[in-house]
């Protein structure tokens, strides 16, 4: 539980979420990095250079300093592992089920929140872009490949995601091993 | 050069029977299917060397993939290029300065790579300025001129810009004697008032910048070439010289009558320690030094007042004549050091001089008197040996790392391969045609890659399809990995070629800048953003400050101009992609277009003459919505009361 809540703290380190774009103008990758605390490019200037490049078919420029959750999701984490930690310490079963559940619906939420985002920007465009292909939206796939015009895009999630899978798996192993502490007393 | 080829024509004429008699030899050819593979790079695939070859008469230095022979850039230097406002903005147009004022062209001769431990670093290219003495240093990141410094004492900067073995000096030399300082005396005074330099220019050992460090006086020859010492002859310098009749007309026959002319031996160390010691005088002069500002993006030029000269009249041990037959041109140093290669252009061998010789002769003063108080080395204790039958007119010598040698031999039209200590000729190949430079990728280095051997051929004729009497210039590659050269391509290059360098590509190309980062774009008129981007007006001078991005330009209405303004156009590209540059130009426009890489700023002067709405547009194929990037400017008449707007 302990080596739950601190590896929680490894998603600082590493990306969550990456949209890969891929077109043949770009050989040298093109793409964006989701971070618990902000949105970087591939490489530098790549958010901008998007930005750029969303403008001819209206979509909205990506400014991570106005995103809410950005500021929001890092005191969450160090919520979650200040909580796991407390858990740990008063290792009681229960609390730590508590924790793990809290965990999984803000996860869930946050996955939501980031989908809503993903349809906002695909689907609110502006009626002025140069560019209006009837019907077409521009939300990029949760997970997965799509193709976007001359872009594909493949979202993916990240170290980051990987690194709270492990925390949820290892806070899993925790409530299990109890669990199976249990049992012999009852028996 | 076009009347030298004229001479050479004519000359070649007559020794018609000589040369196939010389040409006996004949080299091999690999099988067109054989060749081809071994030049084809299939698409997307890179070359295995950056080719940099010199423009001659276009003042620019061309780069060029090897061994497909592919151009892929024409680097601006000496010349401005209208293409993307090098030479007319008014960040560049301070590179162009001079002492005679601002000079739009010159004649680029030898390009130099820099060198550490002698060998190839991939940092600068150095090049020549023939007419206008200067030396341009072009930076390899970004594959742009950087700094070009002017040669006080000089005419006809020809014997440079070689390097010492670690970059620390690059040498100039004077192609025409002339009064130091300049005068006006009747030319017949030649012997009396004509005096020759040599001159070291420092070089900064992280940032490249160059700076006149000390010329030393020499006698009145005509000073060709040169190439540094390296490994045991680390520390000189060796030029070559003609003209030891000292003629100051007719030079063709009048410089052509002594068996002997000289190469120069210059011990840069002995000269470093006597500047040191305070001997060097300190001359009033006049030069321009040109030094392009990274983080403002601007040229800064600066007049330069004073330069130290030692003379060795005074202060000996410095230069030493080394007898060398026959009017030699080029002259270069092999891979280890020991010998000294001349070209004796008139010559009927090849000598080779002995570093180690050359030493023990000055130890015992094993002189035959001297000239203007520099004691001539006595030939004979000088000499290593002598390749004998080199083909007619040699020229200029590149070094294969494998103990072998490759002279160009201009008149006989082909490469002469020999060995170095036993000097037999163990192989020749036919080029097309007239020979002057050749270029072994490294072959001026400690080390050579010895792959590939590049005729640089003064003569066209028939070698492609004709495009009426101005033909392009003709190079050939060779393969020289085997016993016996092979040629296996013939490729065009621009302006005249002179020399040319050659390096693997993977020095460079891992450096190689893709964009200018725009938050570290200090340029005074820089826009960082559109929120940015506005005009202001002082007097009758109107700043347009504007940025481009796919596809508009910021602000691209503008109206309250006036007939009689100097308008400057200060355009900032704040794209951050790769390869997305903008071009822009008003109709009527004067001056230049620009041409603005991604995070760049580039200013433009345009004077207005008449009234009217006048149309500026992006000149680079940008973006799919290219030929919306537009935008009006409103000029009107000098007193109309039109408020100067924009959006």
């Amino acid at each position: 539980m302990i080596a739950a809540s601190i590896i929680l703290l490894g998603a600082f380190l590493f990306p969550i979420w990456h949209i890969d774009l891929r077109a043949p103008q770009y050989p040298e990758g093109l793409g964006l990095r989701i971070w618990v605390n902000q949105i970087t490019g591939l490489k530098d200037g790549d958010l901008d250079l998007i930005n750029n490049l969303n403008h001819y078919i209206g979509m909205k420029t990506i400014h991570p300093e106005s995103i809410p959750e950005l500021k929001i999701m890092p005191y969450i984490v160090i919520f979650f592992a200040i909580a796991g930690l407390l858990a740990a310490k008063f290792n009681k079963k229960w609390i730590k089920a508590v924790w793990l559940v809290t965990l999984l619906i803000i996860l869930a939420i946050g996955l939501y929140d980031y989908y809503l985002w993903g349809y906002d920007y695909g689907h609110n465009l502006n009626p002025k872009a140069p560019i209006k292909v009837p019907g077409m939206s521009y939300q990029p796939p949760l997970i997965g490949s799509k193709q976007l015009l001359n872009m594909n895009a493949l979202s993916v999630p990240g170290v980051g995601t990987i690194i709270i899978l492990f925390t949820i798996l290892l806070a899993s192993g925790s409530i299990y091993i109890d669990t199976k502490k249990e049992r012999p007393k009852n028996a | 050069m076009k009347n030298a080829k004229l001479v050479v024509g004519i000359l070649t004429t007559f020794l018609v029977g000589i040369v196939l008699y010389n040409c006996s030899g004949s080299g091999e050819s690999a099988s067109a299917e054989d060749a081809a593979k071994r030049v084809y790079v299939k698409p997307g695939s890179y070359d295995e060397f950056y080719a940099f070859m010199s423009g001659g008469f276009n003042g620019q230095l061309s780069v060029y993939g090897l061994p497909s022979g592919r151009m892929l850039k024409n680097i601006s230097v000496f010349s401005q290029n209208p293409e993307t406002g090098y030479g007319y903005s008014e960040e560049s147009k301070g590179m162009l300065m001079t002492s005679y004022g601002f000079i739009p062209w010159d004649d680029s001769h030898h390009p130099v790579l820099s060198k550490t431990n002698g060998e190839q670093d991939g940092k600068w290219i150095f090049i020549n300025g023939n007419n206008t003495p200067r030396i341009a240093r072009i930076d390899l990141r970004s594959f742009e001129t950087v700094e070009i410094i002017e040669i006080p004492n000089s005419a006809g900067n020809h014997g440079s810009p070689f390097l010492t073995e670690n970059t620390e000096y690059v040498v100039a030399s004077t192609r025409f004697s002339v009064p130091i300082p300049n005068k006006d005396v009747p030319i017949s005074t030649y012997k009396e008032n004509f005096k020759g330099t040599v001159s070291f220019i420092s070089v900064d050992k992280h940032k490249g910048d160059m700076k006149m460090a000390f010329q030393i006086v020499v006698p009145g020859l005509n000073y060709d070439l040169a190439h540094a010492g390296k490994g045991p002859s680390h520390g000189w310098v060796f030029f070559t010289s003609y003209n030891s009749e000292q003629a100051n007309t007719l030079l063709e026959i009048n410089a052509s009558q002594n068996d002997k002319d000289f190469i120069a031996a210059v011990n840069w160390k002995k000269a470093e320690e006597y500047v040191k010691a305070g001997k060097a005088q300190k001359v009033k002069t006049e030069y321009y030094h040109n030094l392009y500002n990274e983080n403002t993006q601007t040229t800064e030029s600066q007049k330069m007042n004073d330069v130290l000269v030692l003379d060795p009249e005074k202060y000996p041990g410095m230069i030493y004549y080394i007898p060398t037959p026959k009017s030699p041109h080029g002259v270069d140093i092999d891979p280890s050091g020991k010998y000294i290669v001349a070209g004796g252009k008139l010559s009927s061998v090849i000598p080779v001089h002995s570093f180690e010789k050359m030493i023990k002769a000055i130890d015992g003063k094993l002189f035959d008197g001297n000239l203007g108080g520099i004691p001539i080395l006595k030939y004979d204790e000088v000499l290593a040996g002598e390749v004998i039958n080199p083909g007619l007119g040699p020229l200029h010598t590149e070094f294969d790392g494998k103990g072998y040698a490759y002279t160009s031999a201009f008149l006989s039209s082909e490469i002469v391969k020999w060995k170095l200590g036993t000097w037999e000729v163990v192989d020749r190949i036919p080029t097309y045609y007239s020979i002057g430079h050749l270029m072994i990728p490294g072959g001026d280095s400690k080390k050579p890659s010895g792959k590939y051997v590049v005729a640089l051929n003064k003569i066209t004729k028939d070698r492609y399809l004709p495009t009426g009497p101005e033909l392009t210039q003709s190079a050939q590659l060779y393969d020289i990995s085997g016993d016996k050269m092979q040629l296996l391509l013939d490729f065009p290059t621009i302006g005249e070629p002179h020399y040319a360098q050659a390096i693997p590509a993977d020095l460079l190309a891992k450096n190689s800048k893709k964009i200018y980062p725009i938050e570290k774009n200090n340029h005074k008129h820089a826009v960082k953003s559109e929120k940015e981007a506005r005009i202001e007006r002082k007097g009758n001078e109107v700043h347009v400050y504007m940025s481009a991005t796919r596809s508009h330009f910021k602000p691209d209405n503008i109206e309250g101009i006036k007939v009689g303004d100097k308008v400057y156009w200060h355009v900032t590209n704040l794209e951050q992609d790769w390869d997305i540059p903008h071009g822009f130009t008003v109709k009527g426009m004067n001056n230049s277009e620009l041409l603005i890489m991604p995070g760049q700023t580039k200013t433009i002067v345009w004077n207005p003459t008449k009234a009217g709405i006048y149309p500026f547009y992006c000149t680079d194929f940008c973006s799919a919505l290219h030929q919306e990037m537009q935008g009006y400017v409103r000029v009107s008449d000098a007193g109309s009361n039109v408020k100067l707007s924009f959006n």
